[in-house]
């Protein structure tokens, strides 16, 4: 394996000496953690992730090496992957490829050999920061310049980084392109029109298990560009829109709040992570950065209807601010039980609600799947209507 | 929801004695949940038989009873206290199989008492092998084809469906007795058999094999709102096919993808809500094909339990306190998570390390038990290690096992070290195809003979991923090696060997360099541990519980306050001859310190015990008891004094080595351990203060040992010195015996010489505990052995105060304690075996330090001793303490021992001079007869009030079993009797029935245990020959549970016990009121 020295540099100028498992490179980005004991495969291909370099919290990563099955989109989105021991020999029946290759294979740094403990101990007292980690530039002060430079997370829209081109349909468990290039208009777009749910996905960096989560519920998913426009898919008359989640600050995305703020009252809106807080946006609410975000598979929510405890996943650096929706004919039904930090809502008037973390899972536990069941009863209730 | 306000006094039934699969981890949460209890304001009422337990302790509970876990004493118990509730799911196997036959008694209703945690219907439903089976259908998951039977008809039957190989599992027992596996038809009517036999309800499971599947397990948690939460994923090193008790396990799980480990994490919450597990913690065993991943339930335990203790040192959650809030009401969210003070218990654990628990077996005192691992349980204590890779935690496992050990070898104490060659290939291959304790040490062998990975996983069917862990250890080990004398090595490959684990010892038997150079090359480098908190969250949050484990990392999260501090070494993992007793002490030590203000420091390296919940001390250092290890926590943490007499055997230890690293051992200092342990030092001492000890000498050869035992005159004593765990010790009684015996100690170890002394025949033994603050010494208790010398103190029952021993020879005793403590200059605790014969006071032997007994002593006589102890050593009188003389109690104390013979099919159940029980029960009351009884029914051994008595003895003992007969006569029994004793008591007018030995022909007596005929056995015998008849007899009895003695004086006891039992209806009683 291709083991070269590396160097972490915060913008604090704390710096990292740590080993490259992936040969020589340089990368950069904002620097967070997160503490899911496994599902690596599914973080490294969330889309959610982009722009940030992910550390492991659990030290041994790469034990059951990588298949095809458990990618998350089409390919890997974190800048650089940081590990504390990366291990080599993989065992699991399922397993077609070491975790190295994967990474090397799309140009992905990654990294080991270092106390990711102390880095996330650092990053809880001082915040997610931008970093950059280089086998080739071994000058802390230059490194350490770099990470000043790159640009924060607040206030970028990196949603345009990761969005599909073009539209798409969720059949099978696959992406299915729509060939002419140019969408059609009209209610013709859906095959199942009637026998299943016809959902339109805004993809602000969808995870496919979403997408296979909302074919399971019976859903037909048409999965649109986050800037597709709201009079098309009107021509569409979807049973519902989905406002899928995605990476960074939903603050710059206006265009696409003023897109999802049209639509709302409209159809049935069903939102997780990026989507729950576009709609915050839309309906007159306020996101802020987190110090060092929620990214796990142990996060305790309470859900306010039924009093009980939900263990979610959960990836996020931004979130609502609870008292900016006061006043905005919501109802809070999810909080963080860690931080009572704003996880999910409902409109009291309009078919519309949203969870800040992941009922899809895809790492992390089932107990919210729920959700998806609710999104179809809603829809169900919204067409006999 | 709030608790509730409905329940006042809970009742908490404990596990009682240690035995294999049932250890002191229950102790750990049955004290958890008594302090959780009481905490919300409840009441406590407790019942535990085991003296050795901190949940026993007076301050504990409201009303404490040590009396026997039947459901009849405990009903007794019931109708006196008339608790609100039962709370059953927190003593284990015992406590959930005595409140079953309690409700289905009648009991619970008869007093209104309502079950809490877990319910009848729900029990049931996990513990019946069928009615799980039906659960489990219900919600579509899989569990291994199985039948059930309660016939060997309806055994061969199934098993026919099933096909070989099949898995024999015995319903309602512990730790799966009489289980195993099948591989012909032969093997299963020898299993099947025993297993119905084993089973309370005499029913058995075949189940299809799924030997060789990984096996893993969850903790899971509910509380009444319905959240379910996970606690600790658990990985088997070891396949299925090696009881999870047996088995090397790991946490997290490491090799299961995450779509994998959330189908696990369903099942296990679906599991948890089908069973109706209302509130509190479950453990769910799965097993996984490692070609398809095809997953199966294994079981399902309704109830706090071992793997739930480990999962709770693991991750830092208290399992079983927050199973305690939940039963009287409390939700999860609603309780909060003490160890970052700021979320709550609603949330599942996250590691950010690697923990490792590795079982101690103790084989070596079985030896005719083949070391071989199978279904049924066999190991009896564990040790649990934490790193921040695989590699370092089992390295830190190994040697924190205290078997010689220093890391996975290359310590000097591998076969190729001791053997002219190292094993053979093929040697290697059988030995990975039959598990056993020592495979680690094969893996290695087998990879340093270069044998194929593939081979190797096709004989283990260990997880390709745990063998590369362990190949990269070895190439490591090869690595340094070829860095020759190890001037070579740089800094990088020692911080490197470091963070694999590997030992000083193991680095200075790798490059030829001493230990110190070693430890001055890395030190001079820079390359010394850090420690980071076990804190439930990967670091999210700030915790401030101070758990701390080492690890080679930059950075170190010890907190060193300025406060006076004093360190306290555990005993290490359970094993016997040391086991949860020392941790009493310990655990009172750091009781005393916080009385005293001063911060205690707990190093320990075994999950079970209280020890090491992470709220007995000030600060808990889960770390290997090495010098090494420990060494590396003084120099952190600089403690004002560390206590080293109170973990047993393993921290005495490192007294010496500490003592020369110039750290302060407080109380009783080295030179006195060394003074009263060194055979010639001892005997000046002796000789000085006019005590008399057991003639005695010393040989290298047989001629040598012939003329000592001449000279000093037969019976003697033979074992070997310097060998590990106490091992090879005998009584011989001639010649040919002695010739015999002193080749296998010196075998067992060469170049040393032989020690001999004589037995002292029929005499009384005496354990006397003391303390002394280095002016007054004062007697803790005078314990007499029943059972004549010449059997091992920790297997004897005792009695306290003495009964048979005149005062003048009491005061003699006092006399000598304290002359040898003054001599010693012992500061703390003391204890010293005696002898008397005829009018001769011997001492056997002196140890300055915290016995075995203490705790004992300490329930017996109501004074704390460890405490007291602790205080003494910080400079306290024992005037300032208030103790001013012995403390004689007017009720009478029995202790008694509980053996591991049922483990281990092949092995003779005679007592004698080389220690083999796990554990021990108390038994107390105002006569002799009732404490006995007590003891004998809390030992499980029910003794009979009618029936047959069988009589056989050795020649020497004939004249002696005359009384006993008499008396058993007397009281109404039937006396069966071989021909020789039947003959014998025949001429001295006692009436008997005559049966066949089973040598002579059938019917025999065997045929008349296995009928019922028999109802108590008396059986003595020199046990030299396996298979004679004694060996049959007792065998037979152990299988059919019929109460057996195998010295006459625990036959005279046995019948004062059944005397007492006849004449009335025993009482309970508190130890409060004993005590007040």
């Amino acid at each position: 394996m291709n083991r070269v020295k590396a160097l972490i540099a915060l913008e604090d100028g704390r710096t990292f000496p740590c080993t490259s498992f992936t040969g020589p490179g340089e990368a950069s980005g904002e620097v967070v953690f997160n503490t899911s004991m496994s599902g690596y495969q599914e973080i490294l291909t969330d889309p959610s992730y982009r722009g940030q370099m992910v550390t492991m919290t659990y030290p041994l990563i790469g034990n059951y090496g990588v298949n095809p099955e458990d990618e998350e989109s089409d390919r890997i989105q974190v800048s650089a992957f940081l590990v504390k021991e990366y291990q080599e020999f993989p065992s699991n029946y399922r397993s077609t490829e070491t975790l190295a290759g994967y990474l090397q294979k799309q140009g992905i740094l990654g990294i080991e050999n270092f106390d990711t403990r102390a880095l996330t101990r650092h990053i809880r007292k001082a915040g997610a920061m931008r970093a950059v980690i280089s086998t080739i530039d071994g000058n802390p002060d230059s490194l350490v310049e770099k990470a000043r430079a790159i640009p924060g997370m607040a206030g970028q829209d990196l949603v345009k980084e990761v969005t599909t081109g073009k539209p798409y349909f969720w059949e099978n468990g696959k992406r299915v392109w729509i060939d002419s290039g140019k969408p059609e208009t009209g209610t013709n777009i859906w095959k199942s029109k009637g026998t299943r749910y016809s959902v339109v996905a805004f993809d602000f960096g969808i995870k496919y298990n979403i997408l296979r989560c909302l074919e399971e519920t019976g859903c037909e998913v048409l999965v649109v560009p986050a800037t597709f426009s709201p009079d098309t898919i009107r021509s569409y008359q979807p049973d519902g829109i989905f406002l899928s989640n995605g990476p960074g600050d939903p603050e710059p995305l206006t265009d696409v709040i003023a897109s999802v703020k049209s639509l709302i009252g409209c159809y049935p809106i069903f939102g997780i992570c990026l989507g729950n807080q576009i709609l915050g946006l839309a309906l007159g609410g306020r996101t802020f950065k987190l110090k060092f975000g929620h990214r796990g598979g142990n996060q305790p929510v309470k859900n306010l209807k039924t009093g009980k405890v939900e263990i979610t996943s959960q990836n996020h650096g931004f979130a609502v601010d609870t008292e900016s929706m006061a006043g905005k004919n919501i109802e809070l039904t999810h909080i963080n039980l860690n931080d009572n930090t704003f996880e999910g809502f409902a409109h009291k008037e309009y078919p519309l609600f949203a969870v800040q973390y992941h009922p899809e899972a895809s790492p992390g536990p089932h107990d919210a799947g729920y959700l998806f069941n609710d999104f179809r009863e809603m829809m169900k209730k919204h067409r006999s209507v | 929801m709030p608790k509730r306000s409905d329940l006042k006094k809970i009742l908490i039934i404990g596990a009682g004695p240690i035995i294999i699969s049932q250890g002191c981890e229950f102790d750990y949460s049955g004290t958890q949940a008594c302090k959780a209890l009481r905490e919300e304001g409840f009441d406590v009422v407790l019942v535990n038989s085991n003296p050795a337990t901190i949940m026993t302790d007076p301050e504990m509970a409201e009303a404490t009873y040590i009396e026997p876990i039947t459901p009849q004493f405990v009903e007794k118990i019931i109708a006196k206290e008339r608790p609100d509730a039962l709370l059953p799911t927190l003593g284990g196997q015992t406590g959930l199989n005595t409140a079953v036959a309690l409700a289905r008694m009648g009991v619970l209703e008869k007093y209104n008492v309502e079950m809490i945690g877990a319910s009848i219907s729900s029990i049931n439903k996990a513990e019946d092998r069928d009615l799980f089976r039906q659960a489990m259908h219900k919600i579509n998951l899989r569990i291994p084809e199985s039948g059930i039977a309660t016939t060997m008809e309806e055994v061969r039957v199934i098993a026919e469906q099933i096909g070989f190989p099949i898995i024999v599992r015995p319903s309602f027992t512990l730790g799966g007795t009489g289980g195993g596996v099948a591989y012909n038809k032969e093997d299963l009517d020898l299993m099947a058999k025993a297993g119905l036999d084993a089973s309370l309800i005499t029913q058995v499971m075949l189940e299809e094999s799924v030997l060789g599947w990984k096996e893993y397990e969850l903790e899971v948690m509910r509380d009444h709102n319905d959240n379910v939460v996970i606690i600790c994923s658990i990985e088997n090193l070891d396949p299925m096919g090696i009881h999870t008790g047996d088995s090397i396990t790991v946490a997290p799980i490491q090799t299961l993808t995450d779509r994998e480990y959330q189908k696990m994490r369903d099942a296990s919450i679906a599991i948890i809500r089908e069973i109706g597990v209302d509130t509190g913690g479950s453990n769910v065993q799965f097993a996984v094909n490692p070609a398809n991943g095809e997953m199966i339930v294994v079981e399902m335990n309704p109830r706090v339990s071992r793997s739930s203790a480990l999962a709770s040192k693991a991750t830092g959650f208290p399992i079983a306190k927050i199973a305690a809030k939940l039963a009287v009401g409390y939700t999860l969210d609603e309780i909060a998570n003490d160890i970052t003070g700021e979320t709550l218990a609603a949330f599942e654990p996250t590691l950010d390390y690697c923990v490792v628990k590795i079982p101690r077996w103790t084989f070596e005192k079985f030896p005719e038990t083949e070391d071989y691992l199978t279904t049924s349980m066999k190991s009896v204590g564990e040790t649990m290690a934490i790193g921040r890779t695989f590699k370092e935690a089992l390295q830190k496992g190994i040697r924190s096992l205290e078997t010689g050990r220093h890391g996975l070898g290359a310590d000097g104490k591998d076969h190729t070290d001791r053997f002219e060659s190292p094993p053979t290939e093929s040697e290697i291959i059988k030995k990975l195809a039959t598990p056993n304790s020592q495979r680690l040490f094969y893996l290695r062998e087998a990879m340093l003979a270069g044998i194929p990975m593939e081979t190797i996983y096709e004989r283990t069917m260990i997880d390709p991923w745990f063998l590369h862990q362990i190949r990269q250890i070895v190439d490591l080990e090869k690595k340094i090696s070829i860095c020759g004398s190890g001037k070579n090595i740089s800094d990088e490959l020692l911080l490197q060997a470091k963070s694999y684990g590997f030992s000083d010892i193991q680095l200075s038997h790798l490059t030829g360099r001493s230990v110190e150079e070693i430890h001055g090359r890395r030190t001079s480098a820079g390359i010394r541990p850090v420690y980071k908190l076990v804190d439930t969250c990967a670091s999210e949050f700030k915790a401030s519980t101070p758990y701390y484990y080492s690890t080679y990392e930059t950075e170190c999260e010890a907190r060193i306050s300025d406060r006076k501090k004093v360190m306290i070494l555990g005993g290490g993992p359970n094993r016997i001859g040391q086991g949860i007793e020392f941790d009493y002490c310990c655990v009172h030590a750091s009781f005393a310190l916080r009385e005293e203000g001063v911060e205690s420091i707990m190093v320990n390296s075994n999950p079970e015990t209280v020890s090491t919940d992470y709220d007995t001390s000030d600060k808990l250092y889960f770390e290997p008891l090495t010098q090494e290890d420990v060494l590396h926590i003084i120099e952190k943490e600089k403690p004002d004094g560390v206590i080293v007499q109170f973990g047993g055997q393993t921290p005495l230890n490192l007294a010496v080595p500490l003592y020369k690293a110039g750290v302060p051992i407080l109380g009783t200092q080295p030179e006195s351990i060394d003074r009263a342990e060194d055979r010639e030092l001892f005997q000046s001492m002796l000789k000085k203060l006019k005590l008399v000890q057991p003639a005695n000498g010393t040989a290298t050869n047989i001629q040598g040992a012939a003329a000592v035992a001449e000279k000093i005159g037969y019976p003697v004593i033979v074992r070997p010195s310097y060998v590990l765990g106490g091992r090879a010790m005998k009584i011989v009684y001639n010649r040919p015996e002695l010739e015999n015996f002193t080749r296998i100690a010196i075998d067992a170890s060469p170049g040393h010489p032989v020690l001999i002394d004589k037995f002292l025949e029929e005499a009384v033994e005496l354990d006397v505990d003391a303390i002394s603050d280095g002016t007054t010494t004062i007697i803790g208790g005078i314990m007499e052995h029943i059972e004549a010398a010449g059997i091992h103190s920790g297997d004897s029952a005792c009695i306290l105060p003495p009964a048979n021993v005149d005062q003048e020879i009491l005061k003699e005793i006092a006399a000598a304690t304290k002359a040898m403590a003054k001599e010693l200059n012992v500061i703390g605790l003391m204890n010293v075996q005696y002898a008397i014969k005829g009018n001769q006071l011997y001492v056997i032997e002196v140890n300055p330090r915290a016995s075995r007994t203490v705790p004992f002593v300490s329930k017996a006589t109501g004074v704390p001793l460890a405490k007291l102890a602790t205080k003494v050593m910080l400079g306290k009188s024992l005037q300032d303490l208030g103790l001013a003389k012995e403390v004689i109690p007017l009720h009478v104390s029995v202790k008694e021992a509980v053996l591991p013979f049922d483990r281990f099919p092949d092995v003779d159940t005679l007592l004698g001079p080389e220690m083999k029980s796990t554990g021990e029960v108390m038994g107390i009351d105002r006569d002799f007869g009732s404490a006995f009884a007590k003891a004998q029914l809390g030992a499980r051994q029910n003794l009979p009030v009618q029936g047959t008595v069988f009589i056989s003895v050795h020649n020497h003992d004939k004249k002696l079993v005359l009384t006993v007969a008499e008396q058993f006569y007397h009281l109404g029994f039937r006396i069966m009797a071989t021909h020789g004793t039947s003959r014998f008591l025949e001429e001295n007018n006692i009436e008997n029935v005559k049966i066949n030995k089973v040598s002579i022909g059938r019917p025999h007596v065997v045929d008349a245990i296995t009928n019922g005929e028999i109802q108590l056995i008396i059986n003595t015998g020199a046990g030299d020959e396996p298979r004679n008849d004694g060996y049959l007899i007792r065998r037979a009895a152990l299988k059919y549970s019929i109460p057996y003695t195998t010295t006459i004086a625990g036959a005279m006891a046995i019948c004062k016990g059944i005397t007492a039992m006849k004449k009335m209806e025993m009482t309970v009683k508190t130890i409060q009121e004993y005590h007040h």
